[in-house]
């Protein structure tokens, strides 16, 4: 999912480096005030951690494989503010001295992976983890948490590559979600089986965020939330929105120069015109909301199979 | 293996390109990665001008030509299967031999970049550039126990397949989740021996 230089144009990459740019400062800013100084190699260690953990590949249906990318679980284990620190150290060693990953595109990778994956899985995590009381609510939080990271993150890389006229929204949309929706699942269950490793091992890395987080972290939640809207509305709304009005505004109000509008404008109209779309894309939508409650089904049983039987060798594979 | 796939060159090497000033050496390649993915693609004069540029730095790097293309091909799989969509499905603007061209020169220019400076010199030209100090210091962490953990996760899979017979699919899954686990763990054991040699060392 690391988009190469060259895939982006100007105005993409600018915003989503400028997206980006907000979320480390903020980040930077809450990890300064609240991490222990004790605590401060932990980010090296875990961003060298995640580098190692993304060589593991695991198995997905029909011969690739995935790897994992970790933002959920890393904002699990040290909250989303370290995390979003630890990908920029990841993606950031990976693009200057891997050539893993573009310059130009730095800002995008960093917002598909560390905002939209760590910042909005994180946020899924929360959500999961304040219903479901327990071990098991952060088991099923991190396994819900890893795959919504992942399919957003393919959406968001899906919108600024169709932004950038690299590939059409109609073409990479349904290929990425597709690919990832899948990937995820992967992404989801190693994530979960690692977490429970650790409550095993080490219970007091994982019992220390319960508290810490309740108290002082929403302020910081409710910033990365409003990131992630907001890159969202930048990178998505315009091609899922079907009205050509909304869309010319919000190319108006974003100030583009006179041809990038019209040629945003009019070149995703004829599909939205074209006759039986609307049903078409009710029915994307209904399928992608029925995959979605599916797989927190699966979520939660895989929370339920983990944690009751604490010893036992783990069952629920939904992905093979 | 991983070593060899994650390895650079300079070790022991030595030539003018190697020797220049690493925050040169970083703008001039940020500079040329900006331009080359901004200017339009009826100038051919700046690919031209970069490309000359870069076969210069190669030449002069005296880094084999081969192992440069190597590493050029080894990461561009993905950038060959969206040239190869964009060639079938015709897209609004940009045909793809421009962004065949664009992701090309950008990652040579990077490849160009990591194999004559060392990392440590990046850091060293980031601080000076006003990098907050948190992200500089995590950088510098985690590259220096970049090596050590994958060396830790290859020993942890050395051990593991010489313990286990039966490869189940579940047992896969499983095992996979409890490495990432247990990787996570002696990662954080180590970064608290880490803080206290910093400040048995006086660190702060």
């Amino acid at each position: 999912m690391h988009i190469p230089d060259g895939f982006l144009d100007g105005k993409t990459a600018a915003t989503a480096a400028a997206l980006s740019a907000v979320g480390v400062g903020l980040a930077l800013r809450q990890v300064r005030r609240e991490l222990p100084p004790r605590r401060m190699p932990l980010l090296g260690l875990s961003a060298a951690f995640l580098f190692a953990a993304q060589m593991v590949n695991f198995p997905v249906a029909g011969g690739t494989s995935g790897h994992l990318v970790g933002g959920v679980l890393v904002a699990a284990l040290l909250g989303p503010s370290a995390a979003i620190i630890v990908l920029a150290a990841v993606l950031i060693v990976q693009c200057f001295l891997f050539a893993d990953g573009g310059v130009s595109a730095l800002g995008a990778n960093l917002f598909n992976m560390g905002i939209l994956g760590a910042g909005g899985g994180y946020l899924v995590y929360r959500l999961v983890s304040s219903q479901l009381r327990g071990l098991r609510g952060q088991v099923t939080g991190v396994a819900f948490g890893g795959w919504i990271a992942t399919v957003l993150a393919s959406i968001g890389c899906a919108g600024e590559l169709a932004w950038s006229h690299t590939i059409a929204w109609t073409v990479a949309f349904p290929m990425m979600a597709g690919v990832h929706m899948v990937i995820g699942i992967g992404e989801g269950l190693i994530g979960a089986l690692a977490f429970v490793a650790i409550a095993r091992t080490r219970p007091e890395i994982v019992a220390e965020r319960t508290p810490a987080s309740g108290g002082t972290v929403p302020s910081g939640i409710l910033r990365y939330g409003l990131l992630v809207a907001l890159g969202l509305a930048v990178f998505v709304a315009p091609f899922a929105c079907p009205w050509p009005d909304g869309l010319e505004s919000v190319a108006a109000k974003l100030g583009f120069a006179g041809n990038a509008t019209s040629a945003i404008v009019h070149a995703p109209v004829p599909d939205y015109r074209l006759p039986g779309i609307h049903s078409a894309a009710s029915a994307t939508a209904l399928a992608g909301a029925l995959g979605t409650v599916a797989v927190f089904g699966l979520a939660l049983l895989l929370g339920r199979i983990l944690v009751r039987k604490p010893v036992r060798k783990s069952t629920k594979d939904p992905s093979c | 293996m991983l070593r060899d796939w994650l390895g650079h060159h300079h070790g022991g090497h030595d030539s003018p390109v190697h020797r220049l000033p690493a925050a040169a050496k970083l703008w001039t390649a940020l500079t040329i990665i900006a331009g080359t993915v901004l200017v339009p693609w009826d100038w051919h004069a700046w690919f031209i001008a970069v490309a000359a540029l870069l076969s210069l730095a190669a030449l002069l790097s005296r880094i084999a030509i081969g192992f440069l293309l190597r590493r050029l091909l080894l990461l561009s799989p993905f950038v060959l299967g969206v040239v190869l969509v964009n060639a079938l499905h015709a897209s609004v603007h940009g045909s793809w031999p421009a962004l065949a061209a664009r992701s090309g020169i950008c990652l040579f220019t990077v490849v160009l970049l990591a194999n004559t400076t060392t990392f440590g010199k990046i850091l060293s030209a980031l601080r000076s550039a006003r990098v907050p100090a948190l992200l500089v210091t995590t950088l510098a962490l985690m590259h220096r126990y970049l090596f050590v953990l994958l060396d830790e996760s290859e020993r942890m899979r050395r051990a593991r397949a010489s313990r286990t017979f039966q490869r189940q699919r579940r047992v896969r899954w499983h095992l996979l989740g409890t490495v990432v686990g247990q990787l996570f763990v002696r990662a954080s054991e180590r970064a608290e021996r880490i803080y206290a040699a910093m400040c048995a060392r006086g660190w702060k």
